[in-house]
């Protein structure tokens, strides 16, 4: 391991847990789908650097094969969400997550 | 020179990730969205993990963030947005609680373990020496992974699927009768219901066009 003198690898772990809770406030305080969605990049962001530090602390590759795949069901995520979100938001611009409690178009 | 690189890339993630959850404006959200995600990849070169460092640039900065623009873009929703009424009671206190005890609990959790990872050392092979670690990466991949490297190939076909069956119209939309096939007043299968949709649909646009404009 190529540690630099002064960093511990657990202030990767703090920061990720801060950037973590940071998108689940604003998940659960957001009304816009967009906004909550971009919440949810960021959490799963925080999760990625999560596996990355503890690939580096363990030196063991399978913490970034992991990231990886984290990134391909992201951008499948964000594909599919962002259709319904178009489909949703078409019909009525101003809706807000409040408004498609009823799953009917 | 490490710390002074993890303090200013620490600093632009929390200040983006703040910025998302507290702009108005969802482009600026989306704009502090990118800062984040910098962030993040430069701390990905602080840990010598180069080439996810690239597919996080190329893939979430290049191509999500994007396509959050052009969704905001092409809804016309990029107005700013009303955040100071509370909808709903106390949510936001609930919401700083809950958001603190998920920021406490790895951390607590990590302090148990005297602030390091628990675990077998090189279970499925070294990181390289050398920086250079798509070789280890691929390999890992190609043989360990390599049902789930073709699981999520299912995974992107069907999505690509579900978003083309998203976005299209639907069928009654898109195999219109003729015009004149039906009388004007008859009864045809699809006459009342083509109509519905067609002053429902410009009535919506109409309502957004008038948004886009205040």
């Amino acid at each position: 391991m190529m540690l630099a003198a002064g960093v511990e690898p657990s202030w990767y772990l703090i920061l990720a847990a801060a950037i973590f809770s940071i998108g689940a406030v604003g998940l659960l305080i957001r009304r816009n789908p967009l906004v909550m969605f971009m919440c949810v990049e960021l959490m799963l962001n925080a999760v990625t650097l999560t596996f990355v530090t503890f690939s580096r602390m363990l030196d063991d590759v399978g913490g970034q094969a992991v990231v990886v795949f984290v990134l391909v069901v992201a951008a499948a995520e964000v594909v599919v969400g962002l259709g319904i979100i178009v489909a949703i938001l078409r019909k009525r611009p101003t809706a807000t997550a409040d408004d498609v409690s009823l799953l009917k178009g | 020179m490490e710390t002074f690189v993890f303090l200013v890339a620490a600093a632009i993630c929390l200040v983006g990730a703040t910025g998302v959850v507290v702009m108005r404006n969802p482009v600026h959200s989306a704009l502090s969205l990118v800062a984040t995600l910098f962030g993040v990849a430069v701390l990905f070169v602080a840990q010598e993990a180069n080439f996810l460092a690239a597919v996080q640039v190329i893939v979430y900065a290049g191509a999500i963030v994007v396509l959050f623009l052009f969704v905001i873009m092409l809804l016309g929703v990029d107005r700013a947005e009303d955040i100071d009424v509370e909808p709903l009671v106390g949510q936001r206190l609930m919401a700083a609680i809950v958001g603190v005890a998920i920021f406490a609990l790895p951390v607590l959790a990590l302090a148990s373990t005297n602030w390091e990872a628990t675990g077998i050392e090189a279970n499925l092979g070294r990181l390289s020496v050398d920086g250079y670690d798509v070789e280890e990466l691929g390999e890992v991949i190609f043989t360990r992974y390599i049902l789930a490297f073709e699981v999520t190939s299912i995974l992107l076909v069907i999505a690509v699927v579900g978003a083309v069956m998203l976005a299209k119209k639907s069928r009654r939309d898109a195999e219109l009768p003729i015009e004149g096939l039906y009388e004007p007043g008859s009864v045809g299968p699809d006459g009342p219901r083509r109509s519905t949709n067609a002053s429902h649909s410009s009535g919506s646009e109409g309502d957004s066009e008038e948004e886009t404009a205040q």
